[in-house]
C-alpha cells in the first residue's frame, strides 16, 4: 500500500515540476527498477485526481500527455496576474486557424480560397511562433507552396487530446 | 457608429437602390469600422444574405449584386482603399448576373445554375466561420485554464566554473613546451606561422567540438615555434573575449570554450 502511494507522489511531483505535459512513457521513465505498468500509472493519476476534490487544481490529459492545471472557474481572478499570450484572437486569426485545423495539410492558397481574402502573413507567423502550426511539407504544384498543419501544442492549448475532439462540422445552409 | 451603419444598410435593403444623399456626412473612420467588421467579400455577402432572411441556396443574385455593388461604390466614394478581393467578387457577381439573364437552353438547370459555384463557396465559408466561433468558445489556456506548476530548485543549479589562474596556465604551457623540445630535433625549417591564422584554427577546433582540452590544441611536431604561436593565439583569443579558459580544480585539465 505504501508503495502505491509512493508512485502517486512521484508522479505528482514530476507533473508539478515539468514545464510541459508528460506522457505515460515519460512518467514510466521516472522509475528505474520494478517499473509500474501503464495501467498503474493511469490508476495513480485517477487516485490523485480523486484526492484533489477540495483543491483548485487537477490532472488533465492533453495531446502531449498529462499536466496539472487549475480547475475551470478561476479565470476571473487569475487573468489579473497573467502576462502571457493574448487570450483574445481576431476573427481572421480564428478562421485561419480552424481552416488549418480541419483541412490540414493546407496551403495558403487553400485558406484564401475558402475565406475569399488573402492570408495575413503576420497571422501565420504568429501561429508558427506559438508553435501551433508548422510547415509539414510542400505541395507538388507550381511554386511548391508550403503545407501547413497544426501541432500537439495547439491541441494542448485547447485542452484536446486529438483532432477528433474538435467540434464536429455541422453541414448547415444558413 | 455601429448603429449608424446598420441603419444605413437597412435603408439600402428596403428599396432597390438608394443614392447616398449628398449632404449625408459619414465620417471616413466609420466606414473603416464597417469594413473591418467583415472578413472579406464572402463575409460581406453572407451578411447581406442574412439581412434578407433567405437561405444561401436561395440567393437572389440581382438584389444581392446591387446591394454589394452599392456598398463597394460607397466605399470608393469615400476614397477608401478597397482590398482587391472585394473587386474580384464584384466582377464575379456581375458575371453571374449576366449569365442569369441569358435564357437557359438545357432543361436541367441544377447543373447549369450560374450561382452554384458561389453558393458552394458561401456555404463552405459559413461552415468554417461557425467553427471558428465554436473554437473561440472552447476553454483554452491562459483564458479559461491555467497550468499549475511547482519549482524544483535543483533544476536551477548551474555550476559556475572556477577561473583559472595565470600560474597554472604557465605550468601547462611549460609542459607542452617540454614535449615540443623532444620533437625539436626533427624540425629542420620552421615555417613562418601567423598568430591570426592560428587563432582561426584554434577556433575551428573548438567550434567542432564545443570544448577542447588545452593540450590538444598543440601540435608538438611543429616544434617550439609552432607551440609558441598556438599559445599566443589562445592568449589573443582570451584577450579578445572570444573564448574562455576553464579549469574545474587546480592542476586539473584546462578546457577552451567559446564565450556565450
Amino acid at each position: 500500500m505504501s508503495k502505491i502511494q509512493n508512485i502517486e507522489l512521484i508522479i505528482e511531483s514530476a507533473l508539478l515540476v515539468s514545464q510541459s505535459p508528460l506522457s505515460v512513457r515519460e512518467l514510466l521513465d521516472l522509475f528505474d527498477s520494478n517499473k509500474p505498468s501503464k495501467n498503474t500509472i493511469k490508476q495513480a493519476i485517477e487516485t490523485l485526481n480523486k484526492s484533489y476534490v477540495n483543491r483548485s487544481f487537477e490532472i488533465v490529459e492533453v495531446a502531449s500527455g498529462f499536466r496539472i492545471q487549475v480547475k475551470n472557474g478561476y479565470d476571473q481572478w487569475l487573468v489579473k496576474l497573467e502576462k502571457q499570450i493574448s487570450s483574445r484572437f481576431s476573427k481572421a486569426f480564428l478562421e485561419t486557424l480552424v481552416i488549418i485545423a480541419y483541412r490540414q495539410p493546407v496551403t495558403r492558397g487553400d485558406i484564401e480560397n475558402i475565406r475569399g481574402v488573402s492570408v495575413n502573413p503576420q497571422i501565420i507567423r504568429n501561429m508558427i511562433e506559438f508553435d501551433w502550426i508548422r510547415v509539414v511539407g510542400h505541395k507538388d504544384s507550381p511554386g511548391k507552396p508550403e503545407l501547413l498543419a497544426t501541432t500537439k501544442k495547439f491541441l494542448d492549448h485547447f485542452n484536446l487530446r486529438s483532432l477528433n475532439e474538435l467540434p464536429e462540422i455541422k453541414e448547415s445552409n444558413a | 457608429m455601429n448603429i449608424n451603419s446598420s441603419e444605413y444598410i437597412v435603408r439600402v435593403n428596403g428599396v432597390e437602390v438608394v443614392d447616398i444623399p449628398e449632404d449625408l456626412f459619414i465620417p471616413p473612420d466609420a466606414l473603416q469600422v464597417i469594413l473591418e467588421q467583415f472578413e472579406g467579400p464572402l463575409d460581406l455577402l453572407l451578411y447581406l444574405i442574412k439581412k434578407q432572411n433567405i437561405d444561401i441556396t436561395d440567393i437572389q443574385i440581382l438584389p444581392i449584386t446591387n446591394q454589394y455593388i452599392e456598398y463597394i461604390n460607397m466605399m470608393r466614394k469615400m476614397q477608401f482603399e478597397l482590398a482587391s478581393d472585394y473587386l474580384v467578387m464584384a466582377a464575379t457577381l456581375a458575371e453571374i448576373k449576366s449569365r442569369m439573364l441569358i435564357p437557359n437552353d438545357t432543361e436541367d438547370d441544377d447543373e447549369d445554375d450560374p450561382r452554384a459555384d458561389l453558393i458552394k463557396r458561401l456555404m463552405e465559408y459559413q461552415k468554417y466561420k461557425d467553427l471558428s466561433v465554436e473554437l473561440d468558445l472552447m476553454p483554452r489556456l491562459n483564458r479559461d485554464n491555467f497550468i499549475a506548476s511547482g519549482i524544483f530548485n535543483q533544476i536551477e543549479k548551474k555550476q559556475e566554473l572556477p577561473k583559472i589562474n595565470i600560474e597554472e596556465l604557465e605550468q601547462a604551457f611549460l609542459e607542452v613546451m617540454k614535449r615540443a623540445e623532444i620533437n625539436a630535433s626533427h624540425n629542420i625549417n620552421s615555417e613562418v606561422l601567423s598568430v591570426r591564422e592560428r587563432m582561426t584554427k584554434v577556433l575551428e577546433l573548438i567550434n567542432n567540438k564545443e570544448d577542447v582540452v588545452f593540450t590538444d590544441c598543440f601540435d608538438v611536431t611543429e616544434g617550439k615555434m609552432g607551440v609558441v604561436v598556438t599559445f599566443l593565439a589562445i592568449l589573443e583569443l582570451v584577450k579578445e573575449n572570444i573564448i574562455d579558459l576553464i579549469q574545474n580544480d587546480s592542476l586539473s585539465v584546462i578546457y577552451l570554450k567559446v564565450k556565450e
